[in-house]
């Protein structure tokens, strides 16, 4: 099931980016843009992360591409207008991106990563040794570690997401106390103490409020050189 | 998610990734350069999210993915209104018209 759905977004997502570098029209790149990145957020889902799938289809389908919709509409000179490219460009990119899809494709293909799960699985089977038996390092039934954050039950992400923002890791921080009795389930068998991301949540949202008025004084409405002109 | 390995996802986001360096590249219209950028951070992202499911990075990918999210957010709103200050200057979003820096 999983996998049928896998392919479903897979391929949704990569012909949407195909049809989005394909299409000339801007709208209809608009268009595409929204498959592709509402595919995206399926395949966000489908690892598990469930809040930043939220995520992605609120601020990116439901808000970057009706910005970039707004600029279309506010810089279209007429109804169907399109700015070509030279053919000779359009051949010399095509061979440019296939050389580049080539290269990474076959840096990820190269790369050995069934070894380098077990290497990370003996590192945590190590540190779970090393601290003795307080059995709150999830093993599987082969004694590897299970990885990720949430293999179980896909999806209880949000309320880990929001304490790490405020500088409180749930699933690292109190890995310590959870033998007590309190369940937090998601450990990694890490317990260095993370401040959390309190500091990078704050810088992002000044950023973020900076950017946003820096946008409003560019974008404002200002006279054109040539009305004066007429 | 058994037989669906960390392999298809790096596949999925190295398309992503190469049709939005592509699109960043061929397209004159500057609202499609944008669109292509869009692309790119949504491979990255999705390899972050990969990662965070299958690596030993855990909850701080996803944490990474959000960050991202919200900077792309930022840069689409300021790249479009320097697109609109452009348009209301030279009234055309052709990039290759923006030769006004050329020395």
């Amino acid at each position: 099931m999983s996998t049928v759905l896998f392919t479903i977004y897979a391929l949704a997502a990569c012909g949407g980016a195909l049809a989005v570098v394909l299409s000339q029209n801007v709208v209809r790149m608009a268009f595409w843009l929204v498959i592709s990145l509402s595919s995206v957020a399926g395949l966000f889902f489908l690892l598990g992360a469930d809040f930043v799938g939220a995520t992605q289809l609120l601020i990116y389908v439901g808000g970057t591409v009706v910005l970039l919709i707004f600029g279309v509409m506010l810089t279209s000179s007429g109804p169907y207008g399109t700015i070509k490219s030279q053919p000779a460009e359009v051949v010399q990119a095509g061979i440019i991106g296939m050389a580049f899809l080539a290269l990474v494709a076959s840096t990820v293909l190269s790369v050995n990563w069934q070894a380098n799960e077990e290497r990370l699985a003996n590192a945590a089977h190590q540190a779970a040794h090393d601290h003795g038996d307080h059995g709150h390092v999830h093993e599987g039934e082969d004694g590897a570690i299970e990885r990720g954050y949430n293999p179980d039950e896909s999806g209880n992400t949000t309320r880990s997401l929001g304490t790490a923002l405020l500088g409180v890791r749930f699933d690292k921080d109190l890995s310590l106390e959870s033998e007590d009795g309190s369940d937090h389930g998601h450990t990694h068998g890490n317990h260095e103490v993370s401040a959390g991301y309190l500091l990078p949540f704050e810088i992002v949202s000044v950023h973020l409020l900076v950017v946003l008025v820096g946008a409003a004084y560019l974008a404002r409405a200002k006279r054109r050189v040539d009305v004066e002109n007429a | 998610m058994e037989n669906v390995g960390l392999e298809m996802f790096l596949a999925v986001s190295a398309v992503l990734f190469v049709c939005g360096v592509v699109c960043m590249t061929t397209k004159r219209n500057a609202i499609g350069v944008l669109m292509g950028v869009e692309l790119v951070l949504n491979g990255a992202n999705l390899n972050l999210v990969a990662f965070s499911r299958y690596g030993s990075l855990g909850l701080d990918g996803q944490v990474m993915s959000l960050f991202v999210i919200v900077l792309a957010a930022a840069e689409a709103a300021a790249a479009l209104a320097i697109v609109l200050a452009f348009y209301n200057n030279h009234m055309t979003v052709d990039i290759d018209q923006a030769t006004d820096l050329q020395g």
